[in-house]
């Protein structure tokens, strides 16, 4: 038996333990927030927090999660500050890369309160957008730095 | 049980078409719903044109809340949002009580294929008639109310007013009464005029999905769910064609959470849109329906389609390029200008040009959920083409049309791909066999190895050039698979297909031949974003460039020549392209002119550049739309290419939402970046060799263009297309401006072919 925790929510999982973390969330969980897009770990749409960084659920086995806090997009308490940027500079296109964006964006913050755009470049390289939305994601984030420091200063 | 109600809550904003109707109508709501003109727009072939109905497509609820119906599909290009915004201004509704029903697919909404780039340009009269057929009963209510003329009273966002008394009636208060007037005819209909419109070109205009999408809650086809599902993961024949010999699923039954497999039959050419064929895997979830396929042995049979191998194939195809081929435009005489030119000793210039096949890789993957259930079939779909859902599924189950009835999901991206909807009827092919409703999910691998691929081409160019440097005669051949042979299996010339960007060459040539020579097909062949206008232009403005730098000229002055004076061009055209050229003419005023403001945007012939940097230009008119592509590009030491620049202009004539407009073309850049640099499918006997992204790769943020700056032409001309026009100019821009940085031409794509150091 698997325990951990998910937005917060005690969950336990006894199934397949090399079931990646994504198809848990998805399928077992009904958390289809977070999408499936490669599962190897090539395209960044399956993003989720693991204790607070980002990772890839689509290759995090769930024999590897246990006593981890995640946190998926649903999990984030709307309107995040990157939120709030994403729809003011209104980057998505079709949308289905976005939350995966939203969630290595989020974490990229955590990190980093003000990314140059080779921060951004290296933190948000691994999440493949087909629409080709990544100059509005740059910007968004440049954005979400200035909600979040209008935020901490309130 | 029904199966409309048999619908999980997980579906929820999805509300039946059928539950909406009468939802309002319990609601005493404003359903229109009397029927009487004939929409000529709705000609579609064989088939009677859906009378007038705006009932179809709006309705008003007692609290205000108007509900407008979305026919088209929402893959990223904002149809969804773009077509109820035109009815919502000519309601004069206001926006924030706007709801949107998506609509099932049904032929009673006439054509509902997104794809094209037609939706706004197809719909835009429509949408326009039915929220001002509304709004002008509204107005009759009120007027008949308040007991004053109809020409005294105006609106303001969801409110009829009468000016003389300052007397105000919200739209839900007459929403009942209005219902029960009669419906004004097309004559008697006014119209906004263009400065009245409140959201038709507007900034503010956004994703009507927006929130929902940041927020993780939309529901894309991958997220529906039906109650007591299954989940099914199909290994496919890997050789189109091929049938099971004989297979073994011992140790698939054994991995934990499979349940059992079924086989679906390979289909009988042409393949169209039938499933495959394939042994499918029945689980408890995804993750166990991909790991039981990977225990299968499967014996397959044979094919004609092994043969299939992508160098040799490439031959044929070139050799091919270089023999007459079928005549699709001609203009004066090439073959006398060509002796003409070679008795006087001027110059003949040939190239030839090569794309190889490409894959949508859509980020979402084929995906559906279906249930079959006493003859009848409930899908839920991200599909471009509900009719086409119904009409797959009711010739595989051999069950009418109308008795399938499909939902239409957000899509996460379809670029064409999901056009097809073969993974629509594998659901409902299992589910028919399993007794349950079956949700289909296709691995990124089953994406790129069974796609129906943008086809390869070979093209051949041959000029006779002028004392001024000018082309006296222009041949070009273009050579590929045609999307014909998905229908015809029989097909191997391109027909239907001259009008993406080969029977129109936009330039002032008094001899011009194009042909189109025959070739055979081993993969499904379909529409890919732009379609054949990516070789086509790659093509032709390649060569453009190269006869240009031959000249010596400066390559916008010289595109500016051949284009030519400002003039509408002679085409001889047939059928629907005959029928869009009477309000879409090619004028060259206007293709012109996006050159000019590109041109002048980038800085063109101003600044200096730097070691290794260049721009280069394109400009290329498809689905009706001008655009002009500048790039600048920066190869460095590594041969590595580098793009921080992009300047596009646009004219696409009437826009809805300039923002969105904008959006497109930035994303077309990119999708331009990752086909000219790393786009590239091969097969080896007759198998695809590629499989995930990191062996068909996309550009991502680094490789990305760094700035695109998109210009739109201000334009009052009828709304032509957007979600495609921008990516046939980028490869042969981003072509040129490699050469004028680095003296080496691009003649074949993807550019990792070409060592640049």
């Amino acid at each position: 038996m698997i325990r951990f925790k998910v937005n917060g929510k005690d969950r336990t999982f006894d199934g397949d333990p090399d079931m990646p973390l994504l198809w848990y969330l998805r399928d077992v969980a009904q958390l289809t927030g977070t999408k499936f897009g490669c599962g190897m770990s090539l395209c960044g749409a399956c993003t989720v927090h693991q204790n607070g960084a980002a990772i890839r659920s689509c290759v995090t086995p769930m024999k590897e999660v246990g006593g981890a806090e995640i946190t998926t997009i649903e999990g984030i308490a709307p309107m995040h500050p990157v939120q709030q940027a994403w729809m003011e500079i209104r980057v998505p296109q079709c949308g289905y890369c976005q939350t995966g964006q939203i969630m290595q964006a989020i974490a990229l913050l955590k990190e980093n309160k003000n990314p140059s755009d080779q921060d951004i470049d290296v933190a948000m390289s691994g999440n493949i957008c087909r629409c080709g939305t990544y100059q509005r994601i740059r910007a968004a984030i440049h954005e979400a730095v200035k909600h979040q420091a209008a935020k901490e200063t309130a | 049980m029904n199966l409309i109600e048999n619908v999980s809550r997980r579906t929820g904003p999805h509300v039946s078409r059928r539950g909406f109707l009468q939802t309002a109508l319990a609601s005493g709501a404003f359903v229109l719903s009397v029927r009487f003109v004939r929409q000529p727009l709705f000609a579609a072939e064989g088939e009677a044109a859906p009378a007038f109905d705006p009932s179809l497509w709006m309705s008003i609820a007692a609290d205000g809340t108007v509900t407008i119906v979305a026919h088209r599909s929402e893959m990223g290009c904002g149809s969804r949002t773009a077509l109820p915004l035109i009815v919502a201004d000519e309601l004069d509704a206001d926006w924030s009580k706007v709801k949107i029903d998506q609509a099932i697919g049904d032929p009673k909404y006439g054509e509902q294929d997104t794809d094209g780039s037609h939706s706004v340009r197809s719909n835009f009269d429509l949408m326009r008639r039915v929220g001002a057929t509304g709004r002008a009963m509204l107005i009759s209510a009120a007027a008949t109310q308040w007991g004053v003329p109809q020409e005294k009273c105006s609106t303001e966002p969801h409110f009829v007013v009468h000016g003389a008394t300052g007397r105000k009636l919200g739209y839900g208060e007459l929403a009942a009464a209005a219902a029960k007037l009669p419906v004004p005819t097309a004559e008697n209909l006014p119209l906004k005029k263009r400065p009245e419109w409140r959201y038709i070109g507007k900034e503010s205009n956004s994703l009507f999905d927006l929130r929902e999408i940041v927020t993780g809650q939309a529901i894309f086809g991958m997220d529906a769910a039906m109650p007591g599902m299954v989940f099914a993961s199909v290994e496919h024949p890997p050789v189109l064609g091929q049938k099971i010999k004989s297979y073994d699923d011992k140790a698939a039954l054994r991995v934990v959470g499979v349940q059992k497999t079924l086989t679906i039959d390979t289909f009988k050419p042409p393949h169209q849109f039938q499933p495959l064929g394939g042994v499918a895997v029945i689980a408890d979830n995804t993750w166990a329906a991909f790991q039981g396929r990977k225990s299968l042995k499967i014996e397959w049979g044979g094919s004609p389609h092994s043969v299939y191998n992508s160098a040799p194939f490439r031959k044929t195809l070139e050799a091919t390029s270089r023999q007459p081929g079928k005549v699709v435009r001609n203009v004066g005489d090439v073959d006398a200008a060509f002796r003409q030119s070679g008795k006087s000793g001027g110059t003949i210039v040939e190239a030839e040009f090569y794309t190889p096949h490409l894959a949508h890789v859509s980020m979402e993957p084929p995906v559906a959920v279906a249930e079959y259930r006493d003859g009848k079939v409930l899908a839920w779909a991200p599909t471009q083409n509900p009719q086409a859902v119904q009409e797959t599924i009711a010739a595989v189950l051999g069950i009418k049309k109308e008795d399938v009835i499909c939902h239409v999901t957000l899509l996460g991206g379809g670029f064409g791909r999901k056009s097809k909807p073969d993974q629509v009827a594998e659901a409902a092919v299992l589910s028919k066999q399993l007794g349950k409703p079956v949700k289909v999910v296709w691995s990124r691998e089953d994406d790129i190895h069974f796609d129906f691929f943008h086809s390869v081409a070979a093209m051949y160019m041959r000029a006779a050039i002028g004392s001024d440097g000018k082309p006296t005669a222009w041949l070009q051949r273009t050579v590929y698979p045609p999307i014909n042979s998905t229908f015809d299996a029989s097909a191997k010339y391109a027909d239907d297909e001259m009008g993406l960007g080969w029977n129109n060459l936009p330039f002032d040539i008094p001899n011009h031949r194009a042909e189109n020579g025959p070739a055979d097909y081993h993969v499904r062949i379909g529409w890919l974003r732009s379609v054949a206008n990516i070789y086509h232009a790659f093509a032709i403005h390649s060569f453009a460039d190269e006869l240009a730098h031959n000249a010596k000229r400066d390559s916008v002055e010289y595109l500016l020549d051949l284009i030519g004076p400002p003039r509408i061009v002679k085409l001889d055209l047939t059928g629907d392209e005959a029928e869009d050229a009477k309000t879409f003419p090619l004028d060259t005023a206007r293709l012109r002119r996006v050159v000019e403001v590109a041109a002048e945007k980038s800085g063109w012939g101003k600044k200096p550049r730097g070691k290794g940097r260049a721009l280069g230009i394109a400009a290329h008119r498809s689905f009706l739309t001008y655009v002009a592509t500048v790039v600048e590009v920066e190869v460095d030491n590594r041969g590595q290419v580098h793009i921080p620049n992009v300047w596009t202009a646009v004219d696409a004539g009437t826009i809805v939402s300039p923002d969105n407009v904008r959006n497109q073309f930035e994303g077309a850049a990119v999708f331009g970046t990752s086909l000219a640099l790393f786009g590239e499918i091969t097969a080896t006997n007759g198998v695809i060799d590629q499989s995930n992204f990191n062996n068909f790769q996309i550009a991502r943020m680094n490789r990305a263009p760094r700035h695109v700056d998109v210009t739109i032409v201000e334009s009052e001309a009828p709304p032509a297309g957007v979600g495609e026009p921008g990516v046939p100019p980028f490869a042969p821009a981003l072509c040129n401006a490699i050469f004028a940085a680095t003296g080496r031409r691009v003649r074949e794509l993807p550019l990792s072919k070409t060592k640049l150091a």
